[in-house]
């Protein structure tokens, strides 16, 4: 017999949940138990339909890779990605047409966090731990650690999302930006988090490789700061162990500098560290040939991480926070240009000699254009944390519109190039189901990108000195509301833009689909890939 | 003295010299002479194989 362990761990899972929500100290509590018993009984009844009483077979070969949960991470990956961008465009369109609000439980308050989660978290969180369990196998020659654990990890982190994302439309949330969910899904996304560590480490320690490849170490990394960030940003105390409300360990500003330095090594670790252990694999993978400097790498991996975790203060200039501390975050933002610019021209140059690939292959276009992305945003981002450029653009579009520009440009178009490149390996397929919809989606998603950042530029800014402008009695000149009617043209065109970037993630889904199915478009090679064959005299 | 204090007094003198210390070694040993050699064995690891 195989998964009886498991099946018993998730049926007695939902009989619990029953319980919690019998016992429930407030409504939501109920309602969110309810929620888990219903994805618990679902995941029981298809886990039951898989026992076979037959003997166990054989285990897996310890020299072939665990690869089937990495096709379903990549799977997951393109699922929640166009969940997330659609459901960013519906907030965006929610905020130029304030009547698509409905309540209760899709106003901009309940789906923004729905947005930033279910594109940061389960977008970005499931490609990070695919692409971190190919790379690790592949870069220590061995096979995943701990049998099973892989399934534990990536099941266990689709029951968190669903959670959160359930939590965040029944109005559950600690106000913790990028750190929503209460307590107690906190501590179940700890114990994910924690075999997810082990997993990765063990495989690590029983490599076969002498060296420990550096993006084995962005990744690694990535896994161990985000668990201490989680951890000591959800220092917690709940009212009611059947309750949902928890109070936070600390209180005034030292609570708020613990959210931003999670908030920003989130952006950090999360968004940065982990992509780059993407880039340091794909791009030499796709391009054929070691990365420009190895070296380098190095120094940017050290770098990064001494520098990056001091920045979170630049995210509370001009506030309670002491001077000293603001002045701090903005000093190490400024410093990590040089890191981040070294990590951006090793990414690039690896490319040198090779220049022709960005014309002929569009999925190293797509990798390039992130990496080039990743320049633009972390020059962008040390620039605002500057205290005299932050007085103009916090808490204004311009803000929303470098975030995107390193989300979309950055971490999506890395994820999409790495996406393009696993889907043929893992599924056996001569290569994808069409290169010319790669390009679509290249060119859908970049001119997505440009709308969107350039719309919000403008529109922070003008935001910015509006809300700053005074006349010679030094009375304001725009009441709030006027700046808030002032940015219409710009919230549509947003969604333009944001649009654009999801109609870019349709189409790899279908192109994903398809090569997954098996089959190959029939289609003019790209433009200078094949050799002009000259005619014969 | 105050826990606080004491550990701020730490992090400042200390803890900051030792940290500055741990990250130029890093570098220097990076950059090491002969370290080239074995960087660019590094390098071509996940092209050894599919």
């Amino acid at each position: 017999m195989n998964y009886t362990i498991e099946t018993i761990l998730i049926a007695v899972g939902a009989f619990l949940a029953v319980l919690a929500a019998a016992f429930a100290q407030d409504a939501l509590f109920q309602q969110h138990m309810w929620v888990l018993f219903a994805v618990l009984a679902i995941g029981t009844v298809l886990m039951l339909r898989r026992i076979s009483f037959a003997p166990v077979g054989p285990k897996p070969s310890e020299s072939e890779y665990f690869d089937e949960v990495v096709r379903y991470g990549v799977i997951a990956t393109v699922f929640w990605g166009v969940v997330g961008f659609l459901v960013g465009v519906v907030v965006a369109l929610q905020l130029a047409f304030p009547d698509l609000n409905i309540e209760p439980f899709f106003n901009f308050g309940r789906v923004r966090p729905l947005h930033t989660s279910a594109v940061i978290f389960a977008f970005g969180g499931n490609a990070l731990i695919a692409t971190s369990f190919y790379v690790v196998q592949r870069t220590c020659r061995a096979r995943l650690f701990g049998g099973s654990l892989g399934w534990f990890v990536f099941w266990g982190y689709q029951l968190f999302i669903v959670m959160a994302a359930t939590g965040y439309l029944l109005g559950i949330t600690q106000g913790r930006e990028y750190a929503e969910p209460e307590w107690y899904v906190d501590l179940w996304l700890t114990v994910v988090w924690v075999a997810y560590l082990i997993t990765f480490l063990g495989t690590i320690l029983k490599r076969k490789e002498p060296h420990i490849y550096v993006a084995n170490w962005f990744y690694l990394s990535f896994i161990v700061t985000i668990a201490m960030l989680h951890v000591v940003n959800n220092l917690a105390i709940p009212v009611s162990f059947l309750g949902t409300k928890s109070y936070s360990a600390f209180s005034g500003v030292q609570d708020a500098l613990t959210q931003w330095w999670y908030g920003h090594n989130a952006v950090g670790f999360f968004l940065t560290a982990g992509f780059l252990g993407m880039m340091y694999y794909f791009v030499p993978k796709q391009a054929g040939r070691p990365v420009y400097s190895y070296r380098l790498s190095i120094i940017h991996f050290w770098a990064l991480i001494f520098m990056y975790i001091w920045a979170g203060p630049h995210h509370l200039h001009y506030t309670a926070l002491p001077d000293w501390a603001q002045t701090l975050g903005m000093v190490f933002s400024v410093m990590l240009w040089m890191p981040s610019w070294g990590g951006m021209i090793n990414g690039l140059m690896t490319l040198s000699g090779a220049w022709d690939k960005i014309r002929t292959d569009p999925v190293i276009r797509m990798m390039i254009i992130a990496i080039a992305f990743y320049g633009m945003s972390t020059f962008e981002g040390p620039m605002m944390s500057i205290k005299a450029v932050n007085s103009l653009s916090h808490y204004t579009e311009w803000t929303i519109g470098h975030v995107h520009s390193g989300a979309l440009g950055w971490v999506g178009m890395i994820t999409f190039g790495a996406v393009y490149y696993l889907v043929p390996k893992l599924w056996n397929r001569d290569g994808l189901y069409s290169l010319r919809l790669v390009n679509w989606h290249f060119w859908l998603s970049t001119l997505g990108i440009v709308i969107y950042a350039a719309v919000l530029w403008v529109a922070g800014i003008q935001q910015g000195l509006m809300w700053r402008e005074y006349d010679s009695q030094g009375f304001l000149v725009y009441s709030f509301a006027e700046s808030v009617k002032a940015m219409f043209p710009y919230y549509v065109l947003r969604a333009v833009g944001g649009g654009l970037y999801l109609i870019g993630g349709l189409v790899m889904a279908y192109n994903v689909y398809m090569t997954i199915r098996g089959y190959k478009r029939n289609e003019a090679p790209i433009v200078g890939s094949v050799p002009n064959l000259q005619p014969a005299e | 003295m105050e826990t606080y204090t004491a550990m701020r007094q730490f992090a400042d003198s200390w803890g900051m010299i030792a940290m500055g210390l741990f990250f130029i070694a890093v570098i220097v040993f990076t950059l090491r002479p002969g370290a080239k050699l074995q960087a660019d064995e590094a390098a071509s690891i996940p092209l050894k194989e599919d």
